[in-house]
Protein backbone atom coordinates (compact mmCIF):
# COMPACT_ATOMS: atom_id res chain seq x y z
CA UNK A 1 0.00 0.00 0.00
CA UNK A 2 1.46 3.36 -1.04
CA UNK A 3 1.63 6.60 0.88
CA UNK A 4 -0.23 9.87 0.39
CA UNK A 5 1.70 13.10 -0.16
CA UNK A 6 1.30 13.97 3.52
CA UNK A 7 2.38 10.52 4.70
CA UNK A 8 5.54 10.69 2.57
CA UNK A 9 6.57 14.00 4.12
CA UNK A 10 5.86 12.72 7.64
CA UNK A 11 7.80 9.48 7.06
CA UNK A 12 10.93 11.42 6.10
CA UNK A 13 10.55 13.81 9.05
CA UNK A 14 10.20 10.83 11.40
CA UNK A 15 13.21 9.07 9.89
CA UNK A 16 11.10 6.09 8.86
CA UNK A 17 10.98 4.33 5.48
CA UNK A 18 7.22 4.11 5.67
CA UNK A 19 4.30 5.28 7.82
CA UNK A 20 0.65 4.40 7.74
CA UNK A 21 -2.58 6.05 8.86
CA UNK A 22 -3.09 5.89 12.63
CA UNK A 23 0.59 5.40 13.44
CA UNK A 24 1.98 7.66 16.19
CA UNK A 25 5.29 9.27 15.23
CA UNK A 26 7.69 11.91 16.47
CA UNK A 27 8.74 14.15 13.60
CA UNK A 28 11.45 16.77 13.17
CA UNK A 29 10.14 20.29 12.57
CA UNK A 30 11.28 22.80 9.97
CA UNK A 31 9.33 25.73 11.43
CA UNK A 32 7.45 26.52 14.65
CA UNK A 33 5.08 29.50 14.56
CA UNK A 34 3.24 31.53 17.18
CA UNK A 35 1.34 34.80 17.45
CA UNK A 36 0.61 37.36 20.17
CA UNK A 37 -2.27 35.32 21.65
CA UNK A 38 -0.76 31.85 21.64
CA UNK A 39 2.95 32.60 22.19
CA UNK A 40 2.70 34.06 25.72
CA UNK A 41 1.10 30.79 26.91
CA UNK A 42 3.80 28.81 25.07
CA UNK A 43 6.60 30.94 26.53
CA UNK A 44 5.24 30.30 30.05
CA UNK A 45 5.10 26.55 29.36
CA UNK A 46 8.62 26.54 27.90
CA UNK A 47 9.93 28.14 31.10
CA UNK A 48 8.75 25.03 32.96
CA UNK A 49 10.84 22.81 30.69
CA UNK A 50 14.37 21.87 31.59
CA UNK A 51 15.89 23.52 28.54
CA UNK A 52 18.31 26.40 28.16
CA UNK A 53 16.85 27.90 25.01
CA UNK A 54 15.16 27.26 21.69
CA UNK A 55 16.22 24.37 19.46
CA UNK A 56 17.07 26.59 16.47
CA UNK A 57 16.60 30.35 16.43
CA UNK A 58 16.22 30.32 12.62
CA UNK A 59 13.34 27.83 12.68
CA UNK A 60 10.94 29.77 14.87
CA UNK A 61 8.62 32.50 13.62
CA UNK A 62 6.92 34.88 16.04
CA UNK A 63 4.31 37.13 14.47
CA UNK A 64 2.26 39.44 16.68
CA UNK A 65 -0.76 40.03 14.43
CA UNK A 66 -4.04 39.34 16.26
CA UNK A 67 -4.41 42.34 18.56
CA UNK A 68 -1.61 44.37 16.94
CA UNK A 69 -1.01 47.33 16.84
CA UNK A 70 -1.83 46.82 20.54
CA UNK A 71 -5.56 47.21 21.11
CA UNK A 72 -5.40 47.61 24.90
CA UNK A 73 -3.01 47.40 27.85
CA UNK A 74 -3.37 43.65 28.37
CA UNK A 75 -2.67 42.97 24.67
CA UNK A 76 0.32 45.30 24.88
CA UNK A 77 1.66 43.19 27.77
CA UNK A 78 1.28 40.01 25.69
CA UNK A 79 3.15 41.60 22.79
CA UNK A 80 5.87 42.80 25.16
CA UNK A 81 6.26 39.24 26.48
CA UNK A 82 6.71 37.91 22.92
CA UNK A 83 9.09 40.73 21.97
CA UNK A 84 11.31 40.14 25.02
CA UNK A 85 11.37 36.39 24.43
CA UNK A 86 12.36 37.00 20.80
CA UNK A 87 15.21 39.30 21.89
CA UNK A 88 16.48 36.97 24.62
CA UNK A 89 16.52 34.00 22.29
CA UNK A 90 17.72 35.99 19.27
CA UNK A 91 14.82 34.72 17.17
CA UNK A 92 15.61 35.47 13.53
CA UNK A 93 12.02 35.63 12.33
CA UNK A 94 10.32 37.97 14.77
CA UNK A 95 8.21 40.54 12.95
CA UNK A 96 7.58 43.85 14.66
CA UNK A 97 4.84 46.31 13.67
CA UNK A 98 6.10 47.84 10.43
CA UNK A 99 7.48 44.49 9.28
CA UNK A 100 4.66 42.24 10.32
CA UNK A 101 1.61 41.02 8.47
CA UNK A 102 -1.04 38.40 9.08
CA UNK A 103 1.10 35.35 9.81
CA UNK A 104 -0.24 33.00 7.13
CA UNK A 105 0.18 35.58 4.39
CA UNK A 106 3.53 36.75 5.75
CA UNK A 107 5.49 33.51 6.12
CA UNK A 108 5.14 32.29 2.51
CA UNK A 109 5.83 35.84 1.29
CA UNK A 110 9.06 35.86 3.33
CA UNK A 111 10.06 32.50 1.85
CA UNK A 112 9.90 30.66 5.17
CA UNK A 113 7.59 27.86 4.00
CA UNK A 114 8.67 25.53 1.21
CA UNK A 115 7.57 22.16 -0.22
CA UNK A 116 8.33 19.13 1.95
CA UNK A 117 8.56 21.17 5.18
CA UNK A 118 6.96 19.98 8.40
CA UNK A 119 5.49 23.04 10.09
CA UNK A 120 3.47 23.50 13.27
CA UNK A 121 1.91 26.75 14.34
CA UNK A 122 -0.05 27.74 17.41
CA UNK A 123 -2.81 29.02 15.19
CA UNK A 124 -5.42 26.81 13.57
CA UNK A 125 -4.95 28.32 10.11
CA UNK A 126 -1.33 27.14 9.94
CA UNK A 127 -2.65 24.60 7.41
CA UNK A 128 -2.34 27.42 4.81
CA UNK A 129 1.22 26.42 3.77
CA UNK A 130 0.00 23.16 2.29
CA UNK A 131 -0.68 25.31 -0.78
CA UNK A 132 3.09 25.08 -1.36
CA UNK A 133 3.31 21.31 -0.81
CA UNK A 134 4.35 21.46 2.86
CA UNK A 135 2.86 19.45 5.72
CA UNK A 136 1.57 22.19 7.93
CA UNK A 137 -0.87 22.04 10.80
CA UNK A 138 -2.28 24.02 13.70
CA UNK A 139 -1.53 23.08 17.30
CA UNK A 140 -1.90 24.66 20.73
CA UNK A 141 0.55 26.60 22.84
CA UNK A 142 2.02 23.62 24.73
CA UNK A 143 2.85 21.88 21.44
CA UNK A 144 4.42 25.13 20.30
CA UNK A 145 6.48 25.27 23.51
CA UNK A 146 7.66 21.68 23.06
CA UNK A 147 8.40 22.40 19.39
CA UNK A 148 10.47 25.48 20.23
CA UNK A 149 12.38 23.55 22.90
CA UNK A 150 12.97 20.24 21.13
CA UNK A 151 12.40 20.81 17.41
CA UNK A 152 10.04 17.85 17.40
CA UNK A 153 6.31 17.15 17.66
CA UNK A 154 4.19 14.04 17.98
CA UNK A 155 1.63 13.27 15.28
CA UNK A 156 -0.91 10.63 14.54
CA UNK A 157 -0.37 9.93 10.84
CA UNK A 158 -3.57 11.01 9.07
CA UNK A 159 -5.54 9.17 6.43
CA UNK A 160 -6.67 11.34 3.54
CA UNK A 161 -9.53 12.58 1.39
CA UNK A 162 -8.63 13.30 -2.24
CA UNK A 163 -10.29 16.07 -4.22
CA UNK A 164 -9.90 15.94 -8.00
CA UNK A 165 -10.32 19.47 -9.32
CA UNK A 166 -11.32 19.63 -12.98
CA UNK A 167 -12.18 22.47 -15.36
CA UNK A 168 -11.62 26.19 -15.14
CA UNK A 169 -13.57 28.42 -12.73
CA UNK A 170 -15.61 31.32 -14.10
CA UNK A 171 -14.47 34.94 -13.62
CA UNK A 172 -16.08 35.63 -10.24
CA UNK A 173 -15.47 32.15 -8.83
CA UNK A 174 -12.42 32.11 -6.55
CA UNK A 175 -10.57 29.77 -4.20
CA UNK A 176 -12.95 30.89 -1.47
CA UNK A 177 -15.93 29.57 -3.42
CA UNK A 178 -14.12 26.27 -4.03
CA UNK A 179 -13.41 25.66 -0.35
CA UNK A 180 -16.83 26.88 0.86
CA UNK A 181 -18.43 24.52 -1.66
CA UNK A 182 -16.33 21.62 -0.35
CA UNK A 183 -17.08 22.42 3.32
CA UNK A 184 -20.77 22.65 2.45
CA UNK A 185 -20.49 19.23 0.85
CA UNK A 186 -18.56 17.34 3.55
CA UNK A 187 -19.44 19.38 6.66
CA UNK A 188 -17.39 21.05 9.39
CA UNK A 189 -16.15 17.67 10.62
CA UNK A 190 -16.08 16.00 7.20
CA UNK A 191 -12.28 15.81 7.21
CA UNK A 192 -11.81 15.35 10.98
CA UNK A 193 -8.26 14.11 11.75
CA UNK A 194 -7.62 13.70 7.97
CA UNK A 195 -5.54 15.28 5.21
CA UNK A 196 -7.29 17.00 2.34
CA UNK A 197 -5.24 16.44 -0.81
CA UNK A 198 -6.13 18.57 -3.84
CA UNK A 199 -5.11 17.22 -7.24
CA UNK A 200 -6.17 17.27 -10.90
CA UNK A 201 -5.84 19.45 -13.98
CA UNK A 202 -8.09 22.09 -12.43
CA UNK A 203 -5.32 23.01 -9.98
CA UNK A 204 -3.45 24.71 -12.86
CA UNK A 205 -6.33 27.20 -13.15
CA UNK A 206 -5.97 28.30 -9.53
CA UNK A 207 -3.54 31.07 -8.63
CA UNK A 208 -1.27 30.70 -5.59
CA UNK A 209 -3.57 33.10 -3.73
CA UNK A 210 -6.55 30.84 -4.51
CA UNK A 211 -4.62 27.82 -3.26
CA UNK A 212 -3.60 29.58 -0.03
CA UNK A 213 -7.29 30.35 0.59
CA UNK A 214 -8.31 26.74 -0.03
CA UNK A 215 -5.57 25.19 2.16
CA UNK A 216 -6.24 27.84 4.82
CA UNK A 217 -9.81 26.65 5.37
CA UNK A 218 -9.03 22.90 5.52
CA UNK A 219 -9.39 23.30 9.30
CA UNK A 220 -12.99 24.50 8.82
CA UNK A 221 -13.76 20.99 7.55
CA UNK A 222 -11.95 19.58 10.60
CA UNK A 223 -8.90 18.67 8.49
CA UNK A 224 -5.43 18.15 9.91
CA UNK A 225 -3.90 19.68 6.79
CA UNK A 226 -4.69 20.63 3.22
CA UNK A 227 -2.06 20.04 0.58
CA UNK A 228 -1.48 20.81 -3.11
CA UNK A 229 0.98 19.36 -5.61
CA UNK A 230 3.93 21.58 -6.53
CA UNK A 231 3.43 22.65 -10.16
CA UNK A 232 4.76 25.46 -12.36
CA UNK A 233 2.60 28.05 -10.60
CA UNK A 234 4.00 27.03 -7.20
CA UNK A 235 7.56 26.84 -8.55
CA UNK A 236 7.25 30.38 -9.96
CA UNK A 237 6.00 31.64 -6.57
CA UNK A 238 8.88 29.93 -4.76
CA UNK A 239 11.44 31.34 -7.19
CA UNK A 240 10.19 34.84 -6.45
CA UNK A 241 10.07 34.43 -2.66
CA UNK A 242 12.78 32.08 -1.40
CA UNK A 243 16.32 30.80 -1.77
CA UNK A 244 15.71 27.84 0.52
CA UNK A 245 16.31 24.46 -1.10
CA UNK A 246 13.31 22.15 -1.01
CA UNK A 247 12.14 18.68 -1.95
CA UNK A 248 8.88 17.93 -3.72
CA UNK A 249 6.89 14.86 -2.64
CA UNK A 250 4.17 13.21 -4.67
CA UNK A 251 1.60 10.67 -3.54
CA UNK A 252 2.27 7.06 -4.54
CA UNK A 253 0.03 5.80 -7.33
CA UNK A 254 -1.30 3.10 -5.02
CA UNK A 255 -1.91 5.43 -2.09
CA UNK A 256 -5.21 4.73 -0.36
CA UNK A 257 -7.83 7.41 0.36
CA UNK A 258 -10.81 7.28 2.72
CA UNK A 259 -12.90 8.97 0.03
CA UNK A 260 -12.43 10.66 -3.34
CA UNK A 261 -14.42 13.57 -4.75
CA UNK A 262 -14.47 15.27 -8.14
CA UNK A 263 -15.07 19.03 -8.11
CA UNK A 264 -15.98 20.62 -11.44
CA UNK A 265 -14.63 24.14 -11.03
CA UNK A 266 -16.50 25.31 -14.14
CA UNK A 267 -19.83 24.42 -12.52
CA UNK A 268 -19.13 26.26 -9.24
CA UNK A 269 -20.89 29.51 -8.40
CA UNK A 270 -20.03 32.23 -5.88
CA UNK A 271 -20.88 30.64 -2.55
CA UNK A 272 -21.80 32.12 0.83
CA UNK A 273 -21.78 30.39 4.24
CA UNK A 274 -24.68 31.53 6.42
CA UNK A 275 -24.54 31.80 10.23
CA UNK A 276 -23.37 30.03 12.33
CA UNK A 277 -21.27 27.35 10.64
CA UNK A 278 -19.03 27.40 7.55
CA UNK A 279 -20.97 24.35 6.24
CA UNK A 280 -24.24 26.33 5.89
CA UNK A 281 -23.52 27.18 2.27
CA UNK A 282 -25.78 28.66 -0.42
CA UNK A 283 -24.89 29.66 -3.97
CA UNK A 284 -25.38 33.28 -4.93
CA UNK A 285 -28.19 32.17 -7.28
CA UNK A 286 -30.10 30.59 -4.39
CA UNK A 287 -29.60 33.77 -2.38
CA UNK A 288 -30.92 36.01 -5.18
CA UNK A 289 -34.17 34.00 -5.17
CA UNK A 290 -34.74 34.73 -1.47
CA UNK A 291 -35.78 37.83 0.43
CA UNK A 292 -32.82 40.25 0.29
CA UNK A 293 -30.46 39.95 3.28
CA UNK A 294 -29.63 43.47 4.46
CA UNK A 295 -26.21 43.96 6.03
CA UNK A 296 -24.39 46.50 8.23
CA UNK A 297 -20.73 45.81 7.59
CA UNK A 298 -18.30 44.24 5.12
CA UNK A 299 -14.80 43.01 5.97
CA UNK A 300 -12.33 42.23 3.19
CA UNK A 301 -9.08 40.78 4.50
CA UNK A 302 -7.71 38.10 6.91
CA UNK A 303 -5.35 35.14 6.51
CA UNK A 304 -8.01 33.66 4.24
CA UNK A 305 -8.56 36.55 1.82
CA UNK A 306 -6.19 39.48 2.37
CA UNK A 307 -3.81 38.83 -0.55
CA UNK A 308 -3.30 40.66 -3.87
CA UNK A 309 -5.81 38.61 -5.88
CA UNK A 310 -8.40 39.30 -3.19
CA UNK A 311 -7.80 43.05 -3.14
CA UNK A 312 -7.75 43.20 -6.94
CA UNK A 313 -11.11 41.42 -7.15
CA UNK A 314 -12.65 43.70 -4.53
CA UNK A 315 -11.25 46.80 -6.24
CA UNK A 316 -12.54 45.69 -9.64
CA UNK A 317 -16.04 45.51 -8.17
CA UNK A 318 -15.73 48.79 -6.24
CA UNK A 319 -14.09 50.81 -9.06
CA UNK A 320 -16.36 53.68 -10.03
CA UNK A 321 -18.98 52.57 -7.50
CA UNK A 322 -19.69 53.59 -3.92
CA UNK A 323 -20.35 51.71 -0.68
CA UNK A 324 -24.08 51.95 0.12
CA UNK A 325 -25.15 54.58 2.61
CA UNK A 326 -24.85 53.42 6.19
CA UNK A 327 -22.62 50.43 5.37
CA UNK A 328 -19.12 50.17 6.85
CA UNK A 329 -16.63 48.53 4.47
CA UNK A 330 -13.26 47.63 6.03
CA UNK A 331 -10.38 46.53 3.80
CA UNK A 332 -7.29 45.00 5.42
CA UNK A 333 -4.26 44.14 3.26
CA UNK A 334 -2.65 41.12 4.91
CA UNK A 335 0.98 42.26 4.84
CA UNK A 336 3.03 45.42 4.41
CA UNK A 337 4.20 44.21 0.98
CA UNK A 338 0.60 43.64 -0.11
CA UNK A 339 -0.36 47.05 1.28
CA UNK A 340 2.42 48.69 -0.74
CA UNK A 341 1.60 46.76 -3.90
CA UNK A 342 -2.07 47.71 -3.53
CA UNK A 343 -0.99 51.33 -3.23
CA UNK A 344 1.17 51.12 -6.33
CA UNK A 345 -1.63 49.52 -8.34
CA UNK A 346 -4.01 52.27 -7.27
CA UNK A 347 -6.29 49.88 -5.36
CA UNK A 348 -6.12 51.91 -2.15
CA UNK A 349 -7.40 54.97 -4.03
CA UNK A 350 -10.25 52.87 -5.43
CA UNK A 351 -11.20 51.67 -1.94
CA UNK A 352 -11.04 55.12 -0.37
CA UNK A 353 -12.93 56.78 -3.22
CA UNK A 354 -15.59 54.08 -2.90
CA UNK A 355 -16.05 54.98 0.76
CA UNK A 356 -14.24 51.98 2.25
CA UNK A 357 -11.55 52.28 4.89
CA UNK A 358 -8.12 50.64 4.63
CA UNK A 359 -6.37 49.37 7.76
CA UNK A 360 -2.82 48.31 8.60
CA UNK A 361 -2.44 44.50 8.64
CA UNK A 362 -4.22 42.84 11.58
CA UNK A 363 -6.42 39.82 12.34
CA UNK A 364 -8.55 42.24 14.45
CA UNK A 365 -12.17 41.93 13.26
CA UNK A 366 -12.05 38.26 12.19
CA UNK A 367 -12.09 37.11 15.81
CA UNK A 368 -13.99 40.04 17.27
CA UNK A 369 -10.81 41.59 18.64
CA UNK A 370 -11.04 45.16 17.34
CA UNK A 371 -11.22 47.16 14.08
CA UNK A 372 -14.80 46.17 13.25
CA UNK A 373 -16.52 44.46 16.21
CA UNK A 374 -20.26 43.86 15.61
CA UNK A 375 -23.08 45.20 17.80
CA UNK A 376 -26.24 43.33 18.83
CA UNK A 377 -28.15 42.02 15.83
CA UNK A 378 -25.74 43.39 13.21
CA UNK A 379 -24.94 41.50 10.03
CA UNK A 380 -21.57 41.31 8.31
CA UNK A 381 -20.44 39.87 4.99
CA UNK A 382 -16.87 38.85 5.66
CA UNK A 383 -14.09 37.26 3.64
CA UNK A 384 -12.80 35.66 6.86
CA UNK A 385 -13.07 31.99 7.81
CA UNK A 386 -15.47 31.49 10.72
CA UNK A 387 -19.08 32.52 11.30
CA UNK A 388 -19.53 30.99 14.75
CA UNK A 389 -21.83 32.55 17.36
CA UNK A 390 -20.18 35.72 18.70
CA UNK A 391 -17.05 35.29 16.58
CA UNK A 392 -16.97 38.93 15.44
CA UNK A 393 -18.79 40.53 18.35
CA UNK A 394 -22.20 40.29 20.00
CA UNK A 395 -23.65 36.79 20.26
CA UNK A 396 -26.72 37.88 18.27
CA UNK A 397 -24.65 39.31 15.40
CA UNK A 398 -24.46 37.35 12.15
CA UNK A 399 -21.55 36.60 9.83
CA UNK A 400 -21.90 35.58 6.18
CA UNK A 401 -18.64 34.18 4.79
CA UNK A 402 -17.95 35.02 1.16
CA UNK A 403 -15.33 35.80 -1.47
CA UNK A 404 -13.87 39.31 -1.84
CA UNK A 405 -15.95 39.86 -5.01
CA UNK A 406 -19.23 38.97 -3.29
CA UNK A 407 -18.23 41.01 -0.22
CA UNK A 408 -17.46 44.07 -2.37
CA UNK A 409 -20.69 43.69 -4.36
CA UNK A 410 -22.61 43.45 -1.08
CA UNK A 411 -20.93 46.62 0.20
CA UNK A 412 -22.19 48.47 -2.88
CA UNK A 413 -25.82 47.40 -2.53
CA UNK A 414 -26.11 46.99 1.26
CA UNK A 415 -27.42 43.45 0.87
CA UNK A 416 -25.80 40.13 -0.02
CA UNK A 417 -25.22 40.51 -3.75
CA UNK A 418 -23.65 38.94 -6.79
CA UNK A 419 -20.71 40.58 -8.58
CA UNK A 420 -22.43 39.42 -11.82
CA UNK A 421 -25.54 41.48 -11.14
CA UNK A 422 -24.18 44.97 -10.40
CA UNK B 1 -7.85 7.95 38.45
CA UNK B 2 -11.54 8.75 38.67
CA UNK B 3 -13.86 11.68 38.00
CA UNK B 4 -17.32 12.13 39.44
CA UNK B 5 -19.72 15.01 38.99
CA UNK B 6 -22.85 16.57 37.59
CA UNK B 7 -23.20 16.84 33.82
CA UNK B 8 -23.44 19.95 31.66
CA UNK B 9 -24.72 18.81 28.26
CA UNK B 10 -24.08 20.45 24.88
CA UNK B 11 -24.72 19.60 21.22
CA UNK B 12 -22.64 19.36 18.02
CA UNK B 13 -19.74 21.62 16.99
CA UNK B 14 -19.15 23.51 20.24
CA UNK B 15 -16.37 25.82 19.02
CA UNK B 16 -13.52 27.33 21.00
CA UNK B 17 -14.92 30.84 20.35
CA UNK B 18 -17.96 30.05 22.51
CA UNK B 19 -15.85 28.14 25.06
CA UNK B 20 -13.72 31.24 25.59
CA UNK B 21 -14.58 34.28 23.43
CA UNK B 22 -11.64 36.15 21.86
CA UNK B 23 -12.56 39.32 23.74
CA UNK B 24 -10.99 37.65 26.80
CA UNK B 25 -7.85 36.44 25.01
CA UNK B 26 -5.93 39.50 26.10
CA UNK B 27 -5.40 37.43 29.26
CA UNK B 28 -3.74 34.05 29.66
CA UNK B 29 -4.49 33.73 33.39
CA UNK B 30 -6.41 30.47 34.00
CA UNK B 31 -8.59 32.03 36.71
CA UNK B 32 -9.63 34.96 34.52
CA UNK B 33 -10.33 32.64 31.58
CA UNK B 34 -12.39 30.31 33.80
CA UNK B 35 -14.58 33.25 34.85
CA UNK B 36 -15.81 33.51 31.22
CA UNK B 37 -15.84 29.81 30.31
CA UNK B 38 -18.74 28.80 27.99
CA UNK B 39 -20.08 32.37 28.28
CA UNK B 40 -21.37 32.66 24.70
CA UNK B 41 -23.16 29.29 24.68
CA UNK B 42 -24.31 29.00 28.30
CA UNK B 43 -24.37 32.11 30.47
CA UNK B 44 -25.34 29.99 33.50
CA UNK B 45 -22.32 27.66 33.29
CA UNK B 46 -19.91 29.71 35.39
CA UNK B 47 -22.57 30.38 38.04
CA UNK B 48 -23.48 26.70 38.41
CA UNK B 49 -20.31 24.70 37.77
CA UNK B 50 -18.81 22.91 40.80
CA UNK B 51 -15.40 21.30 41.17
CA UNK B 52 -15.49 17.85 39.59
CA UNK B 53 -18.40 18.49 37.22
CA UNK B 54 -18.37 16.89 33.78
CA UNK B 55 -19.09 18.26 30.29
CA UNK B 56 -20.79 15.89 27.83
CA UNK B 57 -21.22 16.92 24.18
CA UNK B 58 -22.03 15.51 20.78
CA UNK B 59 -19.84 15.72 17.63
CA UNK B 60 -16.72 17.82 16.97
CA UNK B 61 -16.31 19.39 20.42
CA UNK B 62 -13.71 22.18 20.48
CA UNK B 63 -13.70 22.96 16.75
CA UNK B 64 -12.25 26.17 15.33
CA UNK B 65 -9.47 28.23 16.82
CA UNK B 66 -6.41 26.47 18.26
CA UNK B 67 -6.55 28.58 21.43
CA UNK B 68 -5.30 26.45 24.31
CA UNK B 69 -7.13 28.98 26.48
CA UNK B 70 -10.26 26.84 25.80
CA UNK B 71 -9.20 23.64 27.61
CA UNK B 72 -7.35 25.80 30.17
CA UNK B 73 -10.61 27.67 30.94
CA UNK B 74 -12.56 24.41 31.22
CA UNK B 75 -9.97 22.83 33.52
CA UNK B 76 -9.64 25.96 35.66
CA UNK B 77 -13.44 26.16 35.99
CA UNK B 78 -13.22 22.86 37.88
CA UNK B 79 -14.38 20.47 35.18
CA UNK B 80 -12.90 17.00 35.77
CA UNK B 81 -13.59 15.43 32.38
CA UNK B 82 -15.08 16.13 28.94
CA UNK B 83 -16.90 13.31 27.18
CA UNK B 84 -17.91 13.74 23.52
CA UNK B 85 -18.91 11.74 20.49
CA UNK B 86 -15.84 13.22 18.73
CA UNK B 87 -13.37 16.02 19.42
CA UNK B 88 -11.84 18.47 16.96
CA UNK B 89 -8.22 17.45 16.58
CA UNK B 90 -6.43 20.54 17.93
CA UNK B 91 -8.65 20.60 21.05
CA UNK B 92 -7.94 16.88 21.51
CA UNK B 93 -4.16 17.49 21.43
CA UNK B 94 -4.40 20.53 23.67
CA UNK B 95 -6.49 18.74 26.30
CA UNK B 96 -3.98 15.88 26.48
CA UNK B 97 -1.05 18.29 26.52
CA UNK B 98 -2.40 20.31 29.46
CA UNK B 99 -3.73 17.30 31.36
CA UNK B 100 -7.51 17.81 30.96
CA UNK B 101 -9.01 14.31 30.80
CA UNK B 102 -11.20 13.73 27.74
CA UNK B 103 -12.94 10.61 26.43
CA UNK B 104 -14.55 9.86 23.07
CA UNK B 105 -17.71 7.79 23.48
CA UNK B 106 -20.68 8.21 21.09
CA UNK B 107 -22.93 5.98 23.23
CA UNK B 108 -22.25 8.00 26.38
CA UNK B 109 -22.90 11.30 24.61
CA UNK B 110 -26.34 9.93 23.61
CA UNK B 111 -27.11 8.22 26.92
CA UNK B 112 -26.24 11.05 29.31
CA UNK B 113 -28.38 14.13 29.90
CA UNK B 114 -27.92 17.49 31.60
CA UNK B 115 -27.88 17.16 35.39
CA UNK B 116 -27.08 13.43 35.42
CA UNK B 117 -24.53 12.24 37.97
CA UNK B 118 -21.68 10.52 36.12
CA UNK B 119 -18.55 8.67 37.22
CA UNK B 120 -15.59 8.00 34.93
CA UNK B 121 -12.73 5.55 35.49
CA UNK B 122 -9.89 6.75 33.26
CA UNK B 123 -7.86 3.55 33.59
CA UNK B 124 -10.60 1.31 32.22
CA UNK B 125 -12.45 3.95 30.17
CA UNK B 126 -15.67 2.94 31.98
CA UNK B 127 -18.33 5.66 32.17
CA UNK B 128 -21.18 5.11 34.67
CA UNK B 129 -24.38 7.15 34.56
CA UNK B 130 -25.31 6.91 38.26
CA UNK B 131 -28.63 8.72 37.73
CA UNK B 132 -29.91 6.27 35.10
CA UNK B 133 -27.93 3.19 36.18
CA UNK B 134 -26.31 2.73 32.76
CA UNK B 135 -22.70 2.08 31.72
CA UNK B 136 -20.63 2.91 28.66
CA UNK B 137 -17.15 1.96 27.52
CA UNK B 138 -15.13 4.93 26.31
CA UNK B 139 -12.24 4.64 23.89
CA UNK B 140 -8.96 3.99 25.70
CA UNK B 141 -5.95 6.15 24.86
CA UNK B 142 -2.99 4.61 23.00
CA UNK B 143 -0.01 3.93 25.36
CA UNK B 144 1.95 6.98 24.09
CA UNK B 145 -0.87 9.36 25.05
CA UNK B 146 -1.41 7.55 28.34
CA UNK B 147 2.20 8.38 29.22
CA UNK B 148 1.56 12.10 28.58
CA UNK B 149 -1.65 11.98 30.62
CA UNK B 150 0.08 10.08 33.45
CA UNK B 151 2.75 12.80 33.53
CA UNK B 152 -0.10 15.37 33.76
CA UNK B 153 0.84 16.98 30.49
CA UNK B 154 3.41 17.27 27.71
CA UNK B 155 5.83 19.55 29.60
CA UNK B 156 6.30 17.04 32.44
CA UNK B 157 6.46 14.18 29.95
CA UNK B 158 9.31 15.87 28.08
CA UNK B 159 11.10 16.74 31.33
CA UNK B 160 10.83 13.14 32.52
CA UNK B 161 12.02 11.84 29.17
CA UNK B 162 15.09 14.10 29.31
CA UNK B 163 16.07 12.93 32.81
Amino acid sequence: MGMTMTQKILAVAAGLPKVEAGQLIEAKLDLVLGNDITSPVAIKEMEKMKVTGVFDRDKIALVPDHFVPNKDIKSAEHCKCVREFARQNEITNYFEVGEMGIEHALLPEKGLTVPGDVIIGADSHTCTYGALGAFSTGVGSTDMAAGMATGEAWFKVPSALRFHLVGKPDKWVSGKDVILHIIGMIGVDGALYKSMEFVGEGVAHLSMDDRFTIANMAIEAGGKNGIFPVDDVAEAYLKEHTNRPYKVYEADEDAVYDAEYTIDLKALRPTVAFPHLPENTHTIDEILEREPIAIDQVVIGSCTNGRMDDLRAAAEVLKGRHVAEGIRCIVIPATQAIYLQAMEEGLLRTFIEAGAIVSTPTCGPCLGGYMGVLAEGERCVSTTNRNFVGRMGHTSSEIYLASPAVAAASAVTGKISSPYEL
Amino acid sequence: MNAKGTVFKYGDNVDTDVIIPARYLNSSDPGELAAHCMEDIDGEFVKRVKKGDIIVADKNFGCGSSREHAPIAIKAAGVSCVIAETFARIFYRNAINIGLPIIECPEASKGIGAGDEVEVDFDSGLIKNLTRGTEFKGQAFPPFMQKIIAAEGLVNYINEKRN
